[in-house]
């Protein structure tokens, strides 16, 4: 109902109070009970979230049970207190409490972790600095070699008094991270270069390679990629050559990524009006330059968005590596419920490693969000 | 032109500069080529490279080459099956085709529960009411922001943790739920049902036929002849008076619980429930923000236009929006289905026999790891390629035609 009715229906009848536009009740009655079904839906979904938000609070926070003494006799961990629990409808935290170092950090040694667990924080760092539009410039890309130096010094060892940590003995988070980051770091070259040699007009040969790799890679599932990786990249190399497993599935999930990010940066170029590149070839630009110093400034400033979204799911896609064994954050979480005591509460862990994915992905993408709104605005400007 | 003029520039006539490769660095269309073929010829030699060290591992570990190994008996134990299979005394090749099938069949099923699912969430997440369309909100986020992985493990432990056999739950009479999976009651098929099925096709294609008929009337005359009736009798009675002559038969072959399993009925295993809701939770929130934005790009004028004439919400979403937004919705829709085919594959992490699990277990067997490898890799493509391309014909069919 319009103002200017309410004001002429209060008007005519005084006895009657005016109808709310505004304040709580104006609100839930335009927004939750304008009609009908409205009301109906409402009343309905508003039951189910009490009932289930009611058990939910009680599974997790009531009835449930953080930790568990240890057994004197054997020195172990006693889980009676979760299995009563479980009977009664709680979660056992205690696993986690126990397994979190595990879970987090794999095999890693358990006296070294804390430098794990400083790689892990300067992954943190590093989005947080590559999400700044201040960093935006050339000198990003030594602030990424410089980290990601840092990460692997710290990972491996061996020097400045670090103890030598051989690769098959990391796990966990860092592995998760660090699939992903240098995926992207590798990978965003070469899809440049194959989104360039996809709309290539004077290589006809080059063109076709890239479309021919783009669309088989495509067209097939990452696992059959990483399949390759751990089964038939060793036959590829010469016998003496042989790189490790975690190298392997690197190699694959950059190929992997390489081809979403190429078909996104070549969206972008194509958005970019016909004019820019016009201009500079007026100008007299060689093909690099004009790419480098014209093109692709804003092409990628166009397509950071969708680039940012692609991210998120190849993120999502290194936890694959479970099905070749690699030890990243879902694997050590999966492992670490086949220990005998805590087998059987193995919900409460998925549950603590789908919130870590989640808060990375959801960061992420409402950052895209952002982006994307920022850029709208100045273009509709 | 006269002949007198003493300018040697007018005497003659000027020519374009020369057509002919100049074997000069400076010539664009020779750097091309050297550039061509330099990289074809560094591609050539990897390739080259990587072929010789296979063939030399190859020999060197014994392991045989080509598809011979597809009509070896197999013996690998596969759970599921929608054409009869026997490891005892069936092939590879066999085995083969039993993971294609059940790829195509998680596939197909998986493709239409995302639709249904993703349109349901994608329409109600723009509804007026504000706490459904919060709630369909969060369950995007939710759903898309944990790997696809991480949710088949979580519902496969789920559905573990059900009751035994001994305890399970009765969710309809006769249908029953436990961490065997879920028994349904199945009809016994007798020769009357093939036929009322078939009279049932025949009643759709006559009901399409008259609502076409329907449609050009009103375009012609402005007055639509009524289709349901035909409808009803088409494709409710007739089957029914087809099932009625016939005899009526109807029996259900309802599961019989024993102490440690059921027998009869039809059986869902929880591999295939767990791969189905993961699968179908995580891209039907996918199909869910393509949905949404697909309607949020056709105008509002379209939405005030049809209120101003007079149409119900429903309708003009069903008869004026969503015809619109269908175009903006199938392009990206058609990778969400691809990405459904695709990621089918992650079965193998619980252990449903879909294609890549049973070729990972005859690699293993036979060590032929490029032939098997390169299976996987060919019915994807093809899976891939049938999809772009009936989406392609999908999305010319309703693009916009301008005159």
């Amino acid at each position: 109902m319009s103002t200017a009715t309410t004001t002429h229906a209060s008007v005519a009848r005084r006895d009657q109070p005016p109808m709310l536009v505004a304040g709580p009740i104006a609100w839930a009655r335009a927004n939750l009970f304008n009609s009908v079904w409205s009301s109906l839906v409402t009343l309905a979904l508003s039951y189910f979230l009490i009932k289930y938000a009611i058990s939910l609070i009680d599974w997790a926070f009531i009835k449930s049970v953080w930790t568990v003494p240890t057994d004197p006799a054997t020195g172990r961990l006693d889980p009676t207190a979760c299995r009563v629990a479980k009977e009664e409808g709680g979660a056992c935290w205690a696993v986690i409490w126990d397994r979190y170092r595990f879970i987090l950090f794999g095999r890693y040694p358990f006296d070294e972790q804390w430098r794990a667990a400083i790689v892990v924080v300067l992954f943190l760092g590093l989005y947080v600095v590559s999400a700044m539009r201040r960093f935006w410039r050339a000198e990003l890309a030594l602030i990424w070699i410089a980290t990601l130096t840092a990460i692997g010094v710290l990972m491996w060892g061996g020097v400045l008094g670090l103890r030598y940590v051989p690769q098959d003995e990391w796990g966990g988070l860092p592995i998760t991270l660090i699939l992903a980051t240098f995926g992207l770091a590798f990978a965003f070259p070469i899809a440049v270069l194959v989104a360039l040699g996809r709309r290539s007009t004077s290589l006809p040969a080059v063109k076709l390679l890239c479309v021919v790799y783009v669309e088989v890679i495509r067209g097939v599932p990452l696992i059959s990629l990483l399949f390759m990786a751990s089964v038939m990249f060793p036959l590829f190399m010469p016998a003496d050559l042989n790189p490790d497993k975690l190298l392997r599935a690197q190699i694959a999930i950059i190929l992997f990524a390489a081809v979403y990010l190429a078909e996104v940066i070549r969206g972008g170029l194509q958005a970019l009006p016909k004019g820019q590149y016009e201009a500079a070839d007026a100008l007299g630009l060689s093909y690099w330059k004009k790419t480098f110093l014209i093109i692709l400034p804003q092409a990628l400033r166009l397509v950071i968005p969708p680039l940012v979204n692609t991210f998120i799911g190849f993120f999502k896609d290194t936890s694959l590596v479970l099905i070749i064994g690699i030890f990243d954050l879902l694997t050590s979480g999966k492992v670490a419920v086949t220990e005998p005591i805590w087998q059987a509460f193995s919900t409460e862990v998925y549950i603590m490693l789908g919130l870590i994915y989640f808060c990375f992905c959801f960061s992420m993408s409402r950052y895209s969000r952002g982006l994307e709104r920022e850029f709208g605005q100045s273009v509709r400007r | 032109m006269s002949s007198t003029s003493t300018d040697p520039r007018l005497s003659e006539p000027r020519r374009a500069p020369a057509k002919g490769l100049t074997l000069s660095w400076s010539d664009p269309r020779l750097r091309a080529i050297v550039w061509q073929v330099v990289i074809i010829g560094l591609i050539a030699a990897g390739i080259w490279y990587l072929v010789d060290n296979t063939a030399a591992n190859l020999e060197k570990a014994r392991i045989a080459t080509g598809f011979d190994f597809l009509g070896r008996t197999a013996g690998i134990p596969v759970g599921e099956y929608l054409i009869p299979y026997d490891p005892a005394v069936n092939t590879y090749g066999r085995a083969f085709m039993v993971g294609v099938l059940n790829t195509l069949m998680v596939s197909v099923v998986g493709v239409v529960l995302t639709t249904l699912l993703g349109t349901f969430v994608g329409i109600a997440s723009l509804s007026h009411n504000w706490l459904l369309s919060r709630l369909c909100h969060a369950y995007v986020e939710v759903m898309r922001d944990v790997p696809l992985l991480l949710h088949l493990l979580f519902w496969y432990a789920m559905l573990l943790t059900l009751p035994t056999v001994r305890e399970a739950m009765e969710l309809l009479p006769g249908m029953f739920l436990s961490n065997s999976g879920l028994r349904v009651p199945l009809l016994v098929w007798e020769p009357a049902h093939s036929w009322a099925l078939l009279a049932f096709i025949a009643g759709w294609i006559g009901t399409y036929l008259a609502q076409r008929r329907a449609r050009r009337m009103q375009n012609a005359t402005g007055e639509r002849p009524r289709v349901w009736p035909v409808a009803v009798v088409a494709m409710l009675l007739v089957p029914l008076a087809v099932w009625l002559v016939l005899g009526a038969p109807f029996t259900m072959e309802m599961p019989v619980r024993s102490r440690f399993r059921f027998t009869g009925g039809g059986a869902i295993t929880p591999e295939f429930m767990a791969l189905m809701i993961g699968l179908v939770l995580y891209h039907s929130a996918f199909a869910a923000e393509i949905v949404r934005s697909g309607i949020q790009s056709v105008p509002s004028g379209q939405w005030e236009a049809a209120g101003a004439l007079g149409l119900k919400r429903s309708v003009t979403l069903r008869e004026i929006v969503l015809p619109q937004a269908l175009r903006v919705i199938i392009p990206p829709m058609t990778s969400t289905y691809l990405g459904v085919a695709k990621n089918s594959s992650l079965a193998v992490a619980i252990g449903y026999p879909d294609l890549v699990s049973i070729m990972n277990t005859t690699l293993n067997q036979t060590g032929q790891a490029i032939e098997g490898i390169a299976l996987i890799m060919a019915v994807y493509l093809s899976i891939s390629l049938s999809i772009s391309l009936f989406m392609n014909w999908y999305n010319a069919r309703i693009a916009l035609v301008e005159r």
